[in-house]
């Protein structure tokens, strides 16, 4: 169905033993002479936890940066709702981590689906991140000695996560925030917030530059530097309903790849297994319950399908911990993909409990007992307490219920080693890029990933790249930039004079259900087709019926969601095309033709030992390009966590 | 999910503002009926869609994580900054803590620092450029020593946090009839000066944060603790006090020397 691939993409890996690549790479790189650098100006698009540690480090280096964000400060990014930690390798704990046992687990929680010499950096730099975390002042959770307490996450077998209560993404931004603020204060920084990146600028075969609109007054605007680095986030809101923060988009990768960024392995998303279930048709988001909760609760639903008895009049023995049970190794704590798939399997089987009988029980009576409702809530206190907001249970008295959430998305814009995409000088990092997570992410690993990309990776390898530019500062007002900037000029215009009936969510609704239900925990041949089908009849309805009131040049949200959704509209084809070409199972890619006797994944890495990264082709279908992938240190195996 | 219960039906004045300069004026909405289960913000939303698809223009309020942590979204709801829950954020707020016919009125934040911007929504850029005064500790990337050399007590790492849950979402300036924001710049005085890492630079911090705040428009503290009250993350007013004490502190320091 697509065209053959073409050849491999080269990842620019440094040569040598995987241990030693990257303090190879770092000192065979090319620097900037100090003196030059305030000579160079970066965009940084996004100041989430992997933008906001950029442009802090890149303006403490002395360059010229422009940082952009939607919201109206750049506290307020998605990073900031991040509940349960951060992984680091310092072993603080005694019990055997290790930066190899880090990185292992993490290449095999991705179902080796990801590249092994990032995977490894990442491993390597990520107890840095907390002594960094640290010296800004991160409040992380200690022990009574004064020293810095950990908590165990799904996938590994010691405790590594470092956390700060239910709110470390919070607190981990904070830090950021503080450093991005300093600089702006001191000049180095200029801050746009409430600015939406709606195009990329290549000139001359390399990115010049973004054109933004304010969202304030409308205004398109054209800024010009010498790289651009998108820190945009992941795009879970494709399917509308998700654990994502509302103004989570694909928008900036999305006009990054019309551009001629490669976009590598779209199907790649991540459906958390502890989320508080749906409830109603007006329901605009989904609220995660943090995956260190499975620390202390059991999962468990009825061993009779159509049990509707409440929970507390349920003997023990007709319990089914299904996690426990099946995985004896990790029990609860198994990895988020294979949690989920079992959740949805039980609840298939008419097990399921609630009114909708789409949930499972996470309950915390056990712990409660063996540690007391103190110690309980003193470690998930603000959990409980969102919990209760939401649903008025309180899960000290009766279990939680939970279900499985769109959560985050491994694919993203690719990029090589030096975290550079397809198009010269554009570098994209955290969430918005391909690489660290392979078909799986573990859980407290996004956190360290965005912050490695922001703090210590992108810092350096920005430099190699500028010092091969001469520091002549790019022209915003070039016939390329004012023609790119007309288009997205024309864009918002065709948006509010379609003149239909129906406002936006109504169409992005439509488009989530659609892929939850043919793209989403299990995915087959005739659904993604299906799937394949209906998405340009929804958005040939988009184009034709879509209401939009108020103008274009006054703060208009339902325009800003507009745009979204209707890139959102052409994603998802992407995403399904990706699904379908990989016929394998992976790690949260559930191919039902591809599965083991257990209904776990069955990886073919014979022929899908690739990542697959998509160019954009007008009027033509997507070409698919491959980057294979290698293994030295660890050999691919069937994952078990039994 | 919690049992059943009624749909109820509610009566909105929601205040409608064009623009910073345009006047300003409450509209009544009938709504309902809604389920008790729905948020106040999926509330806005289902009334948004609805004026909509009737040609006029939706209700413009922030919001981004709806789960109370990003501080992006507040109003003030019959006349309480994030309505009438003790230590509830704007989007946690639902529609079960009202009943059947209740008149319910949503007004923006309002303080001479937090310009109008349109509807519900304000411009609290103020709380960036406090921050940049002196919110931060001055390391850079690459400059810290391990982590574990500087041991923290954890009583009190658990009393910065406390102070560190601050969401910025600018209730407290909202809530005190002088619109001051001793609250705001206590927590994260306090946060720091509770640390050994804000040590080095905890007088300069507490100089240049209250300054900074004296020169935009917030107002003085009368000790009124209508901060504390509205406060969603449950900041107390000894931050307050605190920041008091590190500023006379900071300032005999400096005449000293
Ligand atoms: C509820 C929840 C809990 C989580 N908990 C954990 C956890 O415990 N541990 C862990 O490791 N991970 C966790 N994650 C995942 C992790 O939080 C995210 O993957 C990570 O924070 C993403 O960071 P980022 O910097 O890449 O992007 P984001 O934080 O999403 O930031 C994106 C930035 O880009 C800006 N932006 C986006 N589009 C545009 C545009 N077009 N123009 C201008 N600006 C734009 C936004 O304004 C924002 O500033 C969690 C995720 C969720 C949803
Ligand atoms: S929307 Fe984030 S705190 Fe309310």
């Amino acid at each position: 169905m697509t065209a053959s691939p073409s050849p491999d993409l080269d990842a620019k890996i440094p040569a040598g033993p995987l241990t030693e690549k990257w303090d190879r790479h770092r000192s065979a790189l090319k620097l900037v002479n100090p003196a030059n650098k305030r000579k160079y100006s970066i965009i940084v698009v996004g100041a989430g936890l992997a933008g906001a540690a950029a442009a802090a480090s890149l303006a403490e280096l002395g360059y010229r940066v422009k940082v952009f964000c939607l919201q109206d400060s750049p506290r307020r990014g998605h990073s900031i709702a991040a509940q349960g930690g951060i992984n680091a390798a310092k072993n603080y704990r005694n019990d055997g981590d290790s930066i190899f046992r880090l990185f292992h687990d993490t290449i095999k929680g991705g179902d080796f689906r990801a590249r092994e010499a990032n995977v490894y950096r990442l491993a390597q730099v990520s107890n840095q991140i907390i002594d960094q975390c640290v010296a800004q002042g991160v409040p992380f959770a200690r022990e009574y000695g004064g020293g810095l307490a950990n908590r165990s996450f799904g996938g590994a077998q010691v405790s590594r996560t470092f956390y700060a209560r239910g709110q470390t993404g919070q607190q981990l931004l904070l830090g950021a925030y503080g450093a991005l603020m300093r600089q702006v204060g001191a000049g180095q920084v200029t801050m746009l917030p409430r600015r939406e990146m709606l195009d990329l600028v290549v000139e001359d075969g390399r990115a010049r530059g973004i054109v933004a609109r304010n969202l304030l007054s409308g205004a398109v605007e054209q800024h010009a530097a010498h790289a651009v680095v998108l820190a945009t986030g992941g795009y879970g809101n494709v399917y509308f309903l998700s654990t994502n923060a509302m103004a989570s988009n694909v928008t900036a990768a999305f006009r990054a790849w019309k551009r001629g960024a490669f976009f590598a392995n779209p199907c790649f998303v991540q459906i958390h297994p502890t989320c508080i279930p749906v409830h109603g048709d007006y329901q605009s988001k989904l609220t995660l319950m943090s995956e260190s909760l499975r620390n202390d609760a059991r999962v468990w639903v009825p061993r009779r399908p159509g049990d509707h008895r409440p929970p507390a009049r349920i003997p023990e023995t007709e319990r089914h911990y299904f996690l426990e049970e099946k995985y004896p190794a990790f029990g609860n704590l198994v990895p988020r993909d294979v949690a989920s798939r079992n959740a949805k399997e039980q609840c298939d089987q008419g097990k399921g409990v609630g009114e909708t009988g789409r949930a499972v029980y996470l309950d915390f009576s056990e712990a409660t007992e063996r540690e007391g409702k103190a110690t309980i809530l003193q470690k998930y206190g603000n959990l409980f307490q969102m919990y209760e907001k939401i649903t008025a249970v309180d899960p000290v008295r009766q279990p939680m219920m939970i279900y499985p959430a769109v959560h985050y998305t491994m694919g993203g814009l690719w990029v090589d080693y030096n975290l550079m995409s397809t198009v010269p000088g554009l570098f994209v990092l955290g969430e918005a890029n391909f690489s660290d997570h392979g078909a799986n992410r573990l859980g407290a690993s996004a956190l360290m990933q965005g912050l490695a990309d922001g703090y210590f990776i992108l810092p350096v390898t920005v430099g190699n790249y500028l010092a091969q530019l001469p520091p002549m500062p790019p022209d915003p007002e070039s016939p390329v930039f004012n023609e790119i900037s007309r288009q997205s000029e024309e864009r918002v215009k065709g948006l509010l004079a379609i003149g239909g009936k129906r406002p936006v969510d109504e169409f992005h609704r439509r488009l989530g259900l659609l892929l939850w239900d043919h793209c989403g925990m299990a995915r087959n041949e005739a659904g993604l087709r299906q799937a394949l089908q209906q998405v340009p009849e929804i958005r040939a309805e988009f184009w034709r019926d879509l209401r939009l009131p108020g103008s274009g040049a006054e703060l208009n949200q339902s325009l800003e969601r507009a745009g979204r959704v209707a890139d959102f509209l052409e994603f998802a084809e992407l995403m399904i095309l990706d699904a379908l070409t990989r016929t394998e199972s992976c790690g949260c890619h559930f191919r039902q033709e591809s599965q083991t006797a257990d209904h776990e994944a069955r990886r073919d890495d014979r022929r899908f030992a690739h990542v697959s990264a998509w160019e954009y082709r007008p009027g033509h279908q997507p070409l698919e390009h491959r980057e294979s992938l290698d293994f030295t240190s660890v050999t691919p195996s069937q994952r078990s966590y039994q | 999910m919690s049992t059943a219960k009624a749909p109820i039906r509610l009566t909105l004045k929601i205040w409608r503002q064009t623009g910073p300069d345009a006047p300003g004026a409450f509209r009544e909405y009938p709504v309902g009926p809604l389920s008790p289960d729905m948020s106040l913000l999926e509330m806005l939303d289902v009334l948004n869609e609805e004026l909509t698809r009737q040609g006029e223009e939706p209700v413009a309020f922030d919001h981004d994580c709806r789960e109370g942590i990003c501080g992006m979204c507040g109003a003030v709801v019959n006349g309480r900054a994030h309505g009438p829950q003790p230590a509830t954020t704007l989007c946690q707020l639902h529609l079960r803590h009202f009943k059947d016919g209740d008149v319910v009125v949503i007004e923006p934040f309002r303080a001479g620092a937090f310009p109008p911007v349109r509807d519900l929504v304000v411009d609290r850029g103020a709380f960036d450029v406090l921050i940049a005064a002196g919110g931060y500790v001055s390391v850079n990337t690459g400059g810290a020593p391990e982590a574990n050399t500087l041991p923290v007590p954890r009583a009190a790492a658990e009393k910065a946090l406390d102070a560190a849950e601050c969401i910025g979402c600018g209730a407290c300036v909202a809530a005190c009839p002088n619109a001051a924001a001793m609250l705001f710049v206590g927590a994260k005085v306090s946060h720091l000066a509770l640390l050994p890492q804000g040590e080095p630079e905890r007088a300069r911090r507490a100089l240049n944060m209250v300054r900074k705040m004296d020169q935009l428009r917030f107002g003085n503290c009368g000790n009124e603790q209508e901060c504390q009250a509205a406060c969603p993350k449950g900041i107390k007013i000894d931050n307050i006090a605190r920041l008091n004490r590190e500023f006379l502190r900071a300032a005999i320091k400096s005449e000293e020397t």
